[in-house]
């Protein structure tokens, strides 16, 4: 099974003013899952739409069993069996699973769709992936992991050979990652090629054979999974040696800052009892959908809630809006940058003095140098690479634009930052900057609650550990005593067991 | 904390001279001259500061809306019932006057009333997030509307001009130039400064920008948003009160389409509808624009329909052209 079945060789491609990619070769074999890696501007997704169609590169040739190809539309490479699952699933919503699958190549006979040959293609399609929804469901109505599963059975309803999977644990939980692990390499051993492009290590050791890394646009090697070490792995991709991933700070743990005693909100979670010390990392875990996120946006005052009491140092407050929560010096970085966090098409300087106009202005009246400067200090001090605080957020790689969000929570005096998924989607030279801003922020004398899925993350980088199951917190674990089995055995705890107790 | 030496972030902008010409108060700033320029070639009686300011004064009555107009397209909202809202001002104005209230506390009843249908307008629209604004405001404007023709019928009230203060609201002068010049100039001053040099101002950027991005930096996006609604109707009340004193009378259906014309001047003058993007002094020149040329127009007996037709034109021309521009560069490839 060493046949190759995609051979990619001296592929240029040039954007304006960028070369996206330099002289990049790359080979898949029959059967094979091979891992592309890199950070975050290295050349993948260009190397991905070249390989799709999207791209025509400027130099260089693609072998397709055996046969020089040119595919001049997605199209083309659609037809020679080359299907990609993007990242952002880009689905209908408001179509049913069925006709997600057979978008663009429906059923049709004289003319009229053929919907019962239709609903029975797609379930045979989606019998062997296990599912546990119907082929009439509407798209919107179904989880991301689930959305992932229909875009895997639109791919083979094309009769594709080849399947690229663009970052696709990104937004799924670890159990939901298994799944699509063991999903993968069903479609493996059917003798289908994969590539799978992540960010997450553990992806590719669980899965790969083979990885590529890329790194500025350049090919830097190709290398058998079980014969290289993560440390030497990143080094590939960064160029440089992270010694410590997780510069975890011996900080002095001071008096409790904040604490909540069962706080809960009607349908979403209930009786959440939890308290950060001054200068303590926290974690904040659990399956997405166990109610984290919701948890941090009521302490933020973008929910309400119906029962509990808030504690900021000792004294019970009031929160009702996210200018309450700033007031009180929390800061809240919310899991989606793009949409939450930033405004895209603003500069990043004002960007980050959004949060604290007044700060910057005399009376009611802005000023505009004083906060270009101040933005500047501040971006400077995170090391967002930047020309100027005019350049737009949209411009930013996604770990920068995490950097600014970082810094336009730091104008204002923060007691507790509240992090959710701070790390999401950032590439791992960026991620130990964001480490190290964690770090940081903890000597100076903050506290820190982070949400992530990530395991090594939590594990490596907190103090204590909640962990939260079904809107419920189950249990509490030290750095000492937390291992990955019993975060996961915590969360999650059968629903049977709870019903029992409650 | 973390140096980093190596990585310095200008914080000044090299402003190139080209990116001065090349903004779009400049074109419209052109575009103002052209027609002045045209009409003093097509009529020698253009160029008379008296005619010229009766000109002016009569678009103005309109024109004071498209301020806070601009305030709430900014927002990523619209108000579509301000030309109701001045007529239903102006009716109660004038029931109230005829009916024997003193005329300053009809002016205040007057004023109270477009404050009331645009706080309305800004508690449906804040109180339930999810509802359209052009929807709700489409409502409001035949609500506002039918209370006036409830209250009117198809009858007109007024004799206004019996009281002479009254009269010279709109009609005064201080040599060629009337008071409500003077006026608009300081109000669109004060619009223009809060909306670009203010915490207010750049909070409504942000929340037309990205509502949620807004909300989660402290802007209170639902408060703001009442503001600009309830100031959109103070000022659509102002405008039926100098509706009132030009004409004297007033009918349930003045005022229609005002919402159309502060829209339009507002769009013309670079300020999208779909929020976050525009400048107030677009806006103000834009006002000009449209006024100046209707008249012109109408000085060499081209009739209004056609002058509308012509505007429409210009509309879409105009906002046409900045897209020609950017949608020509995904063609420079260097391949």
């Amino acid at each position: 099974m060493s046949e190759i079945l995609l051979e990619l060789k001296g592929i240029t491609k040039t954007f304006p003013g960028v070369k996206a990619l330099d002289k990049v070769h790359f080979q898949l074999r029959r059967g094979e899952i091979h891992a592309i890696m890199g950070e975050n501007g290295a050349g993948k997704s260009t190397f991905i739409k070249v390989i799709t169609g999207v791209h025509m590169p400027d130099e260089g040739e693609i072998i397709l069993n055996g046969k020089k190809v040119v595919f001049r539309s997605p199209l083309a490479a659609q037809r020679e069996g080359i299907a990609a699952i993007y990242q952002n699933v880009t689905s209908y919503p408001d179509l049913s699973v069925t006709e997600n699958i057979f978008i663009g190549h429906e059923k049709v006979e004289r003319g009229i769709i053929q919907w019962k040959k239709m609903h029975k293609a797609a379930e045979e399609l989606l019998r062997p992936l296990n599912v546990d929804f119907q082929p009439a469901a509407l798209m919107g109505t179904l989880s991301v992991a689930q959305q992932q599963i229909v875009e895997i059975a639109k791919a083979l309803s094309m009769n594709a050979q080849i399947i690229i999977m663009d970052e696709p644990t990104a937004a799924l939980t670890n159990s939901e990652s298994e799944e699509l692990y063991r999903i993968t390499e069903r479609l493996r051993d059917e003798g289908k090629s994969i590539i799978i492009i992540s960010h997450r290590l553990e992806d590719m050791y669980c899965l790969a054979s083979r990885v590529t890394v890329f790194r500025d646009a350049n090919y830097i090697g190709t290398y058998q999974v079980s014969e290289i070490t993560p440390p030497e792995l990143i080094k590939a991709m960064v160029g440089r040696e992270i010694n410590d991933l997780f510069p975890k700070p011996k900080a002095k743990i001071g008096n409790e800052v904040f604490r909540v005693e069962s706080l809960g909100r009607t349908g979403y979670f209930k009786d959440i009892s939890l308290s950060i010390k001054q200068r303590e990392i926290v974690g904040l875990t659990g399956l997405v959908g166990s109610g984290r996120t919701e948890v941090v946006q009521t302490i933020f005052g973008v929910e309400p809630y119906d029962t509990g009491t808030v504690y900021l140092d000792g004294k019970a407050v009031e929160i009702h809006s996210p200018q309450d929560a700033m007031k009180l010096g929390i800061g809240l970085l919310t899991e989606d940058r793009q949409n939450q966090g930033l405004i895209l098409d603003w500069g990043i300087g004002r960007n980050v003095t959004l949060p604290a106009l007044a700060k910057y202005a005399r009376g009611k009246i802005t000023k505009d140098p004083i906060e270009n400067m101040a933005a500047k200090a501040l971006c400077e001090q995170m090391g967002v690479k930047a020309q100027s605080v005019f350049d737009k957020a949209s411009s930013l790689s996604g770990g920068n634009q995490q950097k600014v969000v970082v810094a336009k929570a730091l104008t204002s005096e923060l007691k507790l930052l509240i992090m959710d998924e701070p790390t999401k989607g950032v590439d791992v030279g960026a991620k130990a900057a964001i480490y190290e801003v964690i770090s940081d922020l903890i000597m100076k004398g903050m506290s820190i609650l982070i949400i992530s899925s990530e395991m090594p993350e939590i594990l490596g980088m907190c103090d204590r550990i909640y962990v939260m199951h079904d809107g419920r917190l189950m249990g509490e674990l030290d750095r000492e005593e937390a291992t990955q089995e019993r975060i996961l055995e915590l969360a999650m705890l059968k629903k049977t067991a709870l019903a029992v107790e409650g | 904390m973390t140096a980093h030496p190596d990585r310095s972030i200008l914080a000044a902008r090299n402003k190139s001279l080209k990116s001065v010409f090349m903004r779009w108060e400049f074109l419209l700033l052109g575009l103002f001259l052209a027609i002045n320029i045209m009409n003093a070639v097509i009529s020698p009686y253009y160029l008379n500061a008296g005619n010229l300011f009766t000109a002016i004064n009569s678009f103005l009555v309109k024109g004071f809306i498209a301020m806070p107009m601009a305030y709430l397209l900014v927002l990523g909202d619209i108000d579509l019932s301000v030309g109701s809202t001045v007529a239903l001002s102006a009716t109660l104005l004038g029931v109230s006057y005829n009916a024997g209230v003193p005329m300053g506390l009809a002016i205040l009843i007057a004023l109270l009333c477009g404050t009331m249908c645009g706080l309305l307008n800004g508690l449906i629209l804040t109180r339930f997030t999810e509802l359209a604004p052009m929807i709700v405001t489409l409502g409001t404007m035949t609500l506002y509307r039918g209370i006036s023709e409830m209250i009117l019928g198809s009858q007109s009230t007024g004799s206004f001009h019996n009281v002479s203060w009254f009269y010279q609201i709109y009609y005064a002068r201080l040599g060629p130039v009337p008071y409500l010049f003077f006026f608009f100039c300081l109000l669109a001053l004060a619009f223009g400064f809060v909306l670009h040099k203010t915490i207010f101002g750049r909070q409504l950027f942000a929340i037309g920008s990205n509502r949620l991005t807004a909300k989660y930096s402290g802007v209170p996006v639902q408060r703001h948003r009442l503001i600009c609604y309830t100031l959109m109707g103070l000022v659509c009340g102002m405008s039926g009160v100098f509706y009132s004193s030009w004409m004297g009378t007033v009918r349930f259906d003045i005022a229609t389409g005002y919402e159309l014309e502060a829209i339009s001047v507002a769009v013309l003058g670079g300020i999208s509808t779909s929020g976050g993007k525009g400048t107030f002094p677009g806006a103000i020149i834009s006002i000009f624009i449209i006024g100046l040329l209707g008249y012109g127009l109408g000085l060499i007996n081209v009739n209004s329909q056609t002058i509308l037709m012509i505007i429409g034109l210009i509309l879409i021309a105009v906002v046409m052209a900045p897209n020609l521009k950017t949608r020509r560069k995904p063609g420079i490839k260097t391949s």
